[in-house]
């Protein structure tokens, strides 16, 4: 039997026991980006301290020895996400990036009179990429509304599906607001018309385990920093036979198994995809991540979430003056909120003076934030090392932004 | 309050010692900043690079130049009215020698005050500059 100790996991972070102005960080900015365990920066150091090299090609030891742990980092990810083949397994820099490689290649299959369909409550990388691409092509870009607690609005999305949809593009969890999609019963639904299906999961997939075969999806996209891993790492997970004849996307080292003077022809998967020498230390450190989390029990994992997002939840609402954004009856991680005291860029230096951090702004959602009625909000994001006193401090925090703004 | 003046607001500053204090009288400048009319409010008179929403109108009377500025967000406009204490009614060539950076130095703003944050104070002493460099230059 395991158990979830918040103070067992907080003191696997050193940033955790930092001090802001002689207070201690109250870090909320999860949603942006999480902090990261001792074992992920030991991964980073003991990488450059003991076998830097280039994979792939080296003549020696270290070039064996980096790619064995950067090659294993990928049968990690296949595993994290219950791949059929690690050849799924893309490196990427981040979600934008696997997103544009799938819109690349999109963009050159679409043709005038094709749909594609992504929400509004997109991240502006899952909605300027298929947006250019159907400009590109000529194709159509449809938009599935939500409602105005944040939730997407299923028969209207399924009117929107029909023969002419080639593509549907979703958050698993919005990052604006924190709205967790049914997932499976979308992709089930764009299936049904035969269009091929992406999962936006830079906000789902801190939140628990996924099984890419069991949603049934086609392409899954995340980023190793907001699982407690680097910046500039990302994963790109497609089924076999798509990625196999996706069309490649940057072209170099790497990603060849023949070149002359007038022409190459493309190495397999996964390199087909991957030009150029990669972010291995932040690849081999992502692997480390993926397992210290995999350790974790995921069911009290939740549940301490779940009582995070509560307590926070509830405390908003009783709080004169703040009206929450995005009221989903099935939410994750994130309170989004505005308040009638100041703008959210009050909210937030206000709080931040008192060693609190949270973002402020549109959350590269503007499109969403003009559907919803705001400028912006105030966003408060939680994750697993978070404890329920910190939640309280948020709130004691913005009693006194109240309090200054009078 | 009547907006102060750079020597004013030097002076008051000098005499608060905690960060509320500090900030609660960057608030109230704000608050005593007169608002900008809603028709002025343009996408032409936004001003780029801010978190919140900055707005900045120009009126050249007798050589002198004089703006109205607003801002959604409090603080915001309490660090305008500083700025508005050093530039406004001013002649363009006062403008342009001004030396704002130690100002806001002598200020000695907090670190979240100060220009270096996303507040968009530089993008708008940018603007007041530009504008009264090419008034001089007309």
């Amino acid at each position: 039997m395991m158990s979830f100790d918040v103070n067992a996991i907080r003191e696997q972070f050193p940033i955790l026991s930092r001090q802001i102005d002689g207070q201690p960080l109250v870090y909320l900015d999860n949603a942006a980006t999480t902090q990261k365990p001792q074992c992920v920066i030991d991964a980073i150091v003991n990488y450059y301290s003991t076998c830097n090299s280039n994979v792939h090609r080296g003549a020696h030891r270290l070039a064996d020895e980096a790619t064995r742990l950067y090659e294993g980092a990928r049968d990690t990810v296949a595993e994290f996400l219950q791949a059929n083949a690690r050849e799924e397994v893309i490196w990427t820099g981040g979600t934008t990036e696997a997103i544009n490689i799938v819109a690349n290649g999109l963009g050159q299959m679409l043709k005038p009179g094709d749909e594609v369909l992504v929400t509004e409550m997109e991240h502006h990388a899952n909605l300027i990429t298929w947006q250019q691409a159907c400009k590109r092509a000529g194709a159509s870009l449809k938009i599935a509304p939500i409602n105005d607690a944040g939730e997407l609005m299923l028969d209207a999305y399924e009117q929107l599906l029909n023969s002419n949809t080639k593509f549907v593009a979703f958050p698993q969890v919005s990052n604006a607001l924190g709205t967790l999609n049914p997932i499976k019963s979308l992709i089930a639904k764009a299936k049904a018309v035969n269009a091929l299906v992406l999962v936006d999961g830079a906000q789902g997939i801190a939140h628990g385990p996924v099984n890419v075969q069991e949603l049934g999806c086609d392409f899954y996209a995340f980023s190793a920093h907001k699982l407690f891993g680097p910046t500039g790492v990302g994963v790109l997970w497609g089924r076999q036979e798509l990625l196999a004849s996706w069309p490649v996307w940057q072209v170099g080292g790497e990603m060849i198994s023949s070149v002359s003077y007038q022409d190459a022809q493309w190495n397999v998967l996964p390199y087909r995809l991957e030009a150029g020498t990669p972010h291995i230390a932040g690849v081999i450190a992502t692997g480390e991540a993926i397992r210290w989390f995999m350790a974790l029990d995921m069911a009290a994992l939740a549940a301490h979430e779940a009582a995070l997002l509560a307590s926070a939840t509830e405390q908003a609402e009783a709080f004169e003056g703040l009206r929450i954004v995005g009221s989903a009856q099935q939410k994750m991680g994130v309170l989004s909120f505005v308040m009638d005291a100041g703008h959210p860029a009050d909210i937030g230096f206000l709080l931040d003076r008192q060693g609190i951090a949270i973002r402020t702004g549109h959350h590269c959602a503007e499109p969403l934030m003009g559907r919803l009625g705001v400028p912006g909000t105030a966003r408060a994001s939680f994750s697993i090392y978070n404890t329920l006193a910190e939640v309280d401090a948020l709130f004691a925090g913005l009693s006194k932004v109240k309090m200054m703004l009078a | 309050m009547a907006l102060p003046s750079t020597d004013e607001i030097l002076e008051d500053l000098e005499f608060f010692d905690d960060w509320e204090e500090r900030y609660k009288y960057i608030i109230d400048l704000g608050k005593a900043l007169p608002a900008m009319d809603e028709s002025l409010r343009t996408p032409e008179r936004l001003v780029k690079g801010c978190q919140s929403s900055v707005w900045i109108d120009v009126d050249l009377q007798d050589d002198v130049l004089h703006f109205v500025v607003d801002s959604d967000a409090h603080i915001v406009r309490g660090l305008l009215a500083v700025v508005m204490a050093a530039y406004s009614g001013k002649s363009p060539e006062d403008i342009v020698a001004f030396d704002v950076d130690s100002y806001f130095q002598k200020l000695d703003l907090e670190r979240h005050l100060s220009p270096t944050r996303g507040n968009g104070l530089r993008a708008i002493v940018a603007k007041i500059q530009a504008i009264a460099k090419a008034t001089v230059a007309a």
